[in-house]
């Protein structure tokens, strides 16, 4: 259950690309070392039973280490970032997993700066959905929210001009997304198969993936922009019988895709929009992120600040029923959805947070909540409390899969 | 409509004239108090870029207390603020947290926040002068360079302080989201070093007093103070500053405060 062959093959193509360039980096002087990281402990506890056979009922119990190696020489112009990862887990098979979040050599010059071997790339400005965010892989067990990413292996120059900052990728080799197992909740009936992936490229898995973006700060606006070309982050999922089991197997087709990012920065308003062009060989469609968010300084006469979010989502695939659509296509989660939220600044010693969002579909029901909070205890440990909570009485929704899967969870974080 | 453009035309020259009056006809105690500001910036130009760590004590009026450790760079930028960018080492859950600030004299600061987890820039509200930082009793405003344009002035008399003769001067924010109606400052006679500030609240009472003590002098012109104590008198909590490793004329550049220097600041 450790290292899995991808992992492998992994780490020896991340070691590659690194050996590579410390190679480059001829002299390596003044070596600093740093050693940090973190563990977690986390419990989750599910409010109702299971919907599906095999899945687990009440608490899952789960624990990460996330440790960070971090070597700096020529005086911090070449750096090497090494950040492994584990998670064990008491109930989900497919939640225990590995992974190396981070094996990086880095060597940043005036005008330009060259990034090598696996790392973590995120775009984008809005909050409730990262439409834009497209190079690394969602690792869709660690989390509710999809904001945990796999590591992902690249070459990545960047070059810093007066008219902004142009990022080039090379991608070589893909990873795959990681779903629920059986055991596992959050998930849909049937279990997304591990094994036997399908691609649309010959390449397979080995497809080298290409991506520009441009990024540049004019004003008050933050703008981006890029043209990705490769692997689909987003596999479709097939049901098919594999040993007389009925699983969805993943298939992922090539993509090529536009992005576009704004922030306007005005006084207390933030104003943000995310829209993608996405063009696969079984059809083309645009998605976007608008909204904004608000923030009030010092409320009551207190130092806490109140940030108020609202984001609108749209799709031009409108409402799909993902149990009827022709293969090679995708539905589309938010098609016409709004999302408020409430952010909660203490602005305390401890640094305490309180961060609500709802969701809700305008076409049909489907409504989300979910409420975190988070305080420092001491100066090395945090604590956090999540509740989510999922409703949809409509069959087409992705949502009414996981309506009885509302949970909360707790964890404690000791950073060392 | 000839006349209602006409009436707008004497209006705005009479607003003109106020304007120029406001600015030309100083008191001469308002007078006095610019022009010590302005030599007191005039002192501390040229040093090109500095680094500098700075250890945060906070405590509360029970005595606990709570460390930061921070790294700070700054880029002087003439006839402009200064750039700088704030590296968060401890605790240890913001380890990696940094911030990119270009702070302008009169107009709203661009501000970055790189969020380490997420691997993710944010363009942040700098709207936000009077809050706490880091939970300290120091708001942003306290910790952002001096520019002589960001208050009008008052010279109000001199006056001992940390046993040197000292200009006691009156400075009214001109931003309206500072969190002040004025501060008083001292500024030492032989340096126009500021050897304590009293921060008076929008209600104008006092709120909080900053001493700085333990001065040190940098390639023989520029002084910094080693610490500096902020009291708040409203709520009994104290935060304090200790410098260290000062260093000027690294041979920062631009490229040292752009979002590529942001994501790989240690």
């Amino acid at each position: 259950m450790a290292l899995n062959k991808l992992n492998i093959s992994l780490l020896v193509k991340g070691v590659q690309l690194t050996l590579l360039a410390v190679l480059f980096s001829n002299t390596l002087s003044a070596t600093e070392f740093e050693f940090s990281g973190k563990l977690v402990i986390e419990q989750r506890q599910y409010f109702n039973e299971a919907q599906y056979s095999h899945q687990f009922d009440n608490g899952q119990s789960s624990a990460v280490i996330e440790p960070e190696f971090y070597w700096s020489f020529n005086d911090g112009v070449d750096s090497l970032t090494f950040k492994p990862f584990y998670r064990i887990d008491n109930q989900d098979d497919n939640r225990q997993h590995g992974d190396i979040r981070e094996l990086a050599y880095v060597h940043a010059a005036d005008e330009w700066e060259l990034r090598l071997g696996i790392r973590k790339e995120f775009w984008g400005v809005t909050e409730f959905q990262h439409l834009v965010d497209v190079i690394n892989q969602t690792d869709g067990v660690e989390d509710f929210d999809g904001e945990d990413k796999l590591g992902q292996q690249m070459i990545n120059l960047s070059l810093v001009k007066d008219w902004g900052i142009v990022d080039v990728f090379l991608l070589p080799g893909f990873r795959e997304r990681t779903y629920a197992g059986e055991q596992g909740r959050l998930r849909s009936s049937i279990v997304v198969d591990k094994d036997n992936v399908q691609y649309e490229s010959s390449a397979g898995q080995e497809h080298l993936d290409f991506a520009i973006r441009w990024a540049h700060s004019i004003g008050d606006f933050d703008l981006g922009t890029y043209w990705f070309h490769g692997t689909n982050r987003e596999a479709i999922l097939a049901p098919t019988l594999q040993r007389g089991e009925l699983v969805l197997q993943q298939y992922y087709n090539q993509m090529d895709q536009l992005g576009l990012d704004v922030q306007a920065t005005l006084g207390d308003w933030l104003w943000k929009v995310e829209a993608v062009y996405r063009h696969t060989s079984a059809e083309n469609y645009v998605a976007s992120q608008a909204g904004f968010e608000y923030s009030f300084i010092g409320i009551l006469d207190t130092n806490i600040d109140l940030g108020l979010l609202i984001e609108y989502a749209w799709d031009s695939r409108g409402v799909v029923d993902l149990t009827e659509v022709e293969f090679g296509k995708s539905g589309s989660t938010f098609q016409n959805d709004v999302f408020f939220g409430a952010r909660l600044a203490f602005n305390d010693m401890q640094s305490s947070e309180v961060l609500m969002g709802i969701g809700t579909d305008l076409d049909h029901s489907a409504h989300s909540f979910l409420l975190e909070g988070n305080r420092r205890f001491g100066d090395n440990f945090k604590a956090s409390i999540d509740i989510r909570l999922l409703q949809s009485s409509d069959s087409i929704e992705p949502a009414y899969a996981l309506r009885n899967d509302d949970h909360a969870q707790l964890s404690v974080e000791w950073y060392f | 409509m000839l006349n209602k453009k006409f009436t707008l035309n004497v209006l705005s020259a009479f607003a003109l004239t106020l304007v120029t009056n406001a600015v030309f006809a100083l008191t001469p105690a308002e007078q006095t108090g610019l022009n010590i500001s302005i030599e007191a910036k005039k002192r501390d130009i040229g040093w090109q870029d500095s680094s500098a760590d700075m250890l945060m004590l906070l405590r509360n009026k029970q005595g606990q207390e709570s460390i930061r450790e921070i790294k700070i760079k700054s880029l002087e930028v003439l006839n402009d603020g200064d750039k700088s960018l704030t590296i968060f080492n401890k605790p240890r859950d913001v380890k990696g947290t940094a911030f990119l600030s270009f702070s302008h004299p009169v107009a709203a600061d661009d501000q970055w926040l790189f969020l380490p987890a997420l691997k993710r820039v944010k363009r942040i509200s700098s709207r936000n002068k009077s809050g706490p930082f880091m939970g300290s009793e120091f708001a942003f405003e306290d910790l952002s360079s001096f520019e002589v344009d960001k208050y009008s002035y008052k010279y109000l008399n001199d006056e001992e302080v940390n046993g040197v003769m000292s200009f006691k001067v009156e400075q009214y924010p001109v931003d309206e989201n500072s969190g002040y109606t004025r501060r008083i400052v001292w500024l030492d006679k032989l340096e126009y070093r500021a050897q304590k500030i009293d921060f008076y609240d929008r209600k104008d009472s006092l709120l909080k007093t900053l001493s700085f003590t333990d001065y040190k002098q940098y390639l023989g012109q520029y002084w910094r103070a080693d610490v500096q104590s902020m009291v708040n008198h409203q709520n009994g909590k104290s935060t304090e500053l200790r410098w260290s490793n000062y260093q000027f004329k690294t041979n920062l550049k631009d490229s040292d405060f752009n979002r590529n220097s942001l994501k790989r600041a240690r």
